[in-house]
């Protein structure tokens, strides 16, 4: 039923995509399809107007967000990317997981010193985000290099652990002071 | 005589402001957006109708004058009413004087006299006001307009303007947001490219834009503002302190006074006004032989205002940092609504955005002429320039535990549109209800219920193998549309809507019927209102004659003088009838028989003006 966003804006299946260009595509497909200028038209017209209008806008905001334009994409390539219970830590953070989640505790029971763990818990989260956002610009590289579908489900791994991080990253998130 | 007839495809298409204060209508005159003015010349028709003792309406000027005199049977800022419920406006009531009929249930219905109206049906007869001075300025029949709105107007709001559009006779080609419209009117495309803020403070809204400008279009980058904040917080305050002190000062208190509190809040309007241009104003009251007078300098003045004008300043910095654009980056800022008049309104827009922003058009009118360039994009005459609008508020629907799920985000660009699916939750269920909500907050109950939307019509089946696929669009009007089918067998599913406020399609339906039927008599009440104006007008001026300039009327001879005398008696014996005719008539008698003293008057003014002396 749905249009698909590529094809729509005309794009090869990649991953990574230039903004600028996106943008231009945007503005022309615009012009072609927005409502306003289809508003002497026939009703079926400006039906179909409206609806290319819809996945014009849907597309671009979709595809213009790296990581939601590679969720999109494992989806329309047949992966589950239904939300990931977050009750499964990955091994190697379980332990940092359970201290975040005492001081959290220890903070919301009055206990200040908790406070500056969390903070230094945050930064320590968002350092590993930055290093899995570069991982995440290689595997879309090698996705794009030949439309390979294992490089997607190495590209659906890091986005799974990403979405975990950027979890702990806002259970971490207390102001730096009261 | 000729016809003229006029191929429909060429149809003029206005442009409607429907303010809460005022509201304009214009269009476009070949390249150029023109304000159309009513039949006293004026551009503001004010948002006001009252409903004359013979049951007839009026609206505009004429009504204005009924807020004193009959404020029971009168109305304004009526906007503040549409789309909401009774519990919506508690705080609203405090501060207007809305008579809200018992059983206002999902649509409120405000007492006028002895009849009711719903919002929507009132702002109808200011809309039709606007359509018949349209009509009459461009000699052709007017049917389709393009009607502008808040930005942050909520789905409710936006299709309780469309209703009250099409109960008026009009075919709503397109809600315009308000800050949206004003950028066009700037004719701000002859900038290539650029980013520009809209700073638009109303008589009862506050709306913030910041758009991108990209070769003629114009993409809103993100929206904010607050439906419940404009000029009228500003006078309500003044008013609530003038009421005090006259307590304090007369050892009386006349807020239970309908007419002295109109009376004193136009005085406070006007002292408000006043100080935009002037460093001190004086408010002076008159009631039952009291006499109040209070000067107010702008210092204190602004001192008062500070807490309204700096509420509008969060919106403006969220709206910048959804937008992701920093005060250095804005180009150009754009001011809208009378209440940027305030000097000190003008100097914080210009501290926040460091930009000075741009006041040359007209504050009250730039709405309107926005509208009329939209309406002619819609009608193909203006050509190159485009409006990329979005969605002020994020979408959701109700899951388990009260939770509301997001499925369109704010500051969506729309048209705009989401997919899900849904499934049955017992054995043999055949209907599904889902509740659709407006808002950023994370529960339902602190967010704006739009509709229950009820699917019907699931073959029964085990619970969880029917597969409903619902597609929630919201249109360009910001309007949210619903449909679904079965995911299986691609059937299109018919969807109940029962919308949380507002008026189902039959009684929308129901009032367009009413309202032509009432039509004609309105049109008469109209007439009636607009003769009388006329009728005080002559006899104020004469009477003002007679004492003013004594010696023109006495040079009159005695005839002349009781036969101008039983003009004016005639014109009062017939002043309260329902008959703009027999009203005309009688001053087109006074108007005859006053020919004389007209000109006597004029050469004793020639002969003043030779002299260099005043009249």
């Amino acid at each position: 039923m749905t249009r698909d966003f590529f094809e729509f804006f005309d794009l090869p299946r990649n991953l990574s995509i230039d903004t600028k260009d996106l943008e231009k595509r945007f503005y022309a497909l615009s012009r072609k399809w927005h409502p306003d200028l289809f508003a002497r038209k026939s009703e079926a017209e400006r039906e179909e107007s409206l609806e290319a209008t819809a996945v014009l806008n849907d597309g671009y905001r979709t595809l213009r967000e790296p990581i939601a334009r590679a969720l999109y994409l494992l989806k329309r390539e047949g992966f589950d990317v239904a939300e990931q219970g977050s009750k499964d830590v990955p091994a190697d953070l379980l332990e940092e997981v359970f201290e975040l989640n005492m001081a959290v505790e220890e903070l919301q029971d009055g206990d200040e010193s908790a406070r500056a763990q969390l903070i230094s818990a945050r930064q320590r989260f968002e350092a590993m985000r930055a290093e899995l956002d570069a991982e995440l610009q290689q595997k879309f590289a090698a996705w794009d290099a030949g439309h390979d579908k294992a490089a997607l489900t190495e590209v659906r791994a890091v986005l799974n652990r990403r979405k975990y991080i950027t979890n702990l990253i806002a259970k971490a998130n207390v102001p730096d002071r009261v | 005589m000729f016809q003229i007839e006029f191929d429909n495809n060429d149809e003029t298409v206005v442009g409607i402001d429907l303010g809460t204060t005022n509201s304009l209508v214009a269009w476009m005159n070949l390249t150029k957006p023109e304000v159309i003015p009513g039949e006293d010349g004026d551009k503001l028709v004010p948002s006001i109708v009252s409903l004359t003792p013979e049951g007839g309406v009026i609206t505009g000027n004429p009504a204005r004058r009924e807020l004193i005199e009959h404020p029971n049977r009168t109305i304004y800022s009526v906007k503040r009413l549409m789309g909401r419920g009774v519990a919506d406006v508690q705080d609203e009531l405090k501060l207007f004087p809305f008579r809200i009929a018992e059983g206002s249930d999902t649509v409120i219905r405000v007492e006028l006299g002895d009849r009711t109206f719903t919002p929507p049906e009132i702002s109808a007869l200011i809309l039709r006001q606007l359509r018949i001075n349209a009509e009459k300025e461009l000699g052709r029949t007017v049917t389709k307009a393009v009607i502008t709105v808040p930005a942050y107007f909520n789905d409710a709001q936006r299709q309780a303007t469309r209703d009250a559009g099409r109960i008026a006779g009009l075919e709503v080609l397109r809600l315009v947001n308000e800050p949206t419209a004003a950028a066009l009117a700037y004719g701000l495309d002859k900038r290539n490219e650029g980013t520009i803020a809209v700073y638009d403070l109303g008589g009862g809204t506050f709306d913030v834009s910041i758009l991108k400008l990209h070769d003629g279009i114009f993409e809103v980058l993100a929206t904010n503002g607050d439906t419940h904040l404009g000029g009228d917080d500003i006078d309500n305050l003044l008013l609530n302190i003038a009421l005090e002190d006259i307590r304090t000062e007369w050892g009386e208190d006349v807020s239970g006074s309908g007419e002295a509190v109109q009376t004193l809040r136009q005085g406070v309007i006007s002292v408000k006004e006043a100080l935009s241009f002037a460093p001190t104003a004086v408010l002076s009251f008159e009631w039952k032989g009291n006499q109040y007078h209070r000067e107010m300098t702008r210092e204190l003045f602004e001192g008062l205002i500070r807490g309204i004008v700096d509420r509008t300043l969060g919106p403006c910095r969220d709206c910048m940092a959804d937008a992701n654009v920093t005060p250095e980056q804005i180009d150009e800022v754009v001011m809208v609504g009378g209440s940027t008049r305030i000097p000190m309104v003008r100097s914080a827009v210009e501290v926040l955005f460091r930009a000075k922003p741009h006041t040359e058009l007209n504050p009250d009118e730039v709405v309107a002429l926005g509208a009329a360039v939209q309406a002619g994009i819609l009608a193909g005459t203006v050509e190159n320039q485009l409006l990329l609008d979005v969605t002020p508020l994020s979408l959701g629907i109700e899951i388990y535990g009260g939770i509301v799920s997001k499925i369109i985000h704010r500051n969506s660009t729309i048209p705009a549109s989401a997919s899900e699916a849904f499934t049955t939750g017992f054995d043999g269920q055949t209907n599904v209800l889902i509740h659709v909500v407006q808002g950023e907050r994370e529960l339902v109950k602190d967010c704006r219920s739009l509709a229950r939307f009820d699917l019907k019509g699931i073959a029964p089946m085990t619970a969880g193998m029917a597969r409903i696929e619902v597609r929630f669009l919201i249109d360009a009007n910001g309007i949210l549309n619903v449909t679904a089918r079965d995911a299986r067998t691609g059937v299109e599913h018919s969807v109940d809507v029962k919308p949380s406020y507002g008026l189902t399609d039959e009684q929308v339906e129901a009032m367009i019927e009413a309202s032509i039927d009432n039509a004609e008599e309105d049109l008469n009440a109209a007439q009636v209102a607009q003769a009388r104006v006329d009728a005080d007008a002559i006899i104020a001026a004469t009477e003002k004659a007679k004492t003013k300039n004594a010696e023109a009327w006495e040079s009159l001879p005695e005839e002349e003088r009781k036969q101008i005398g039983d003009a004016i008696l005639q014109l009062q014996s017939v002043y309260h009838a329902n008959d703009h005719h027999l009203i005309r008539t009688k001053v087109e008698a006074l108007n005859e028989a006053t020919q004389n003293l007209a000109e006597s008057l004029m050469n004793t003014a020639v002969l003043g003006a030779l002299k260099g002396t005043k009249i």
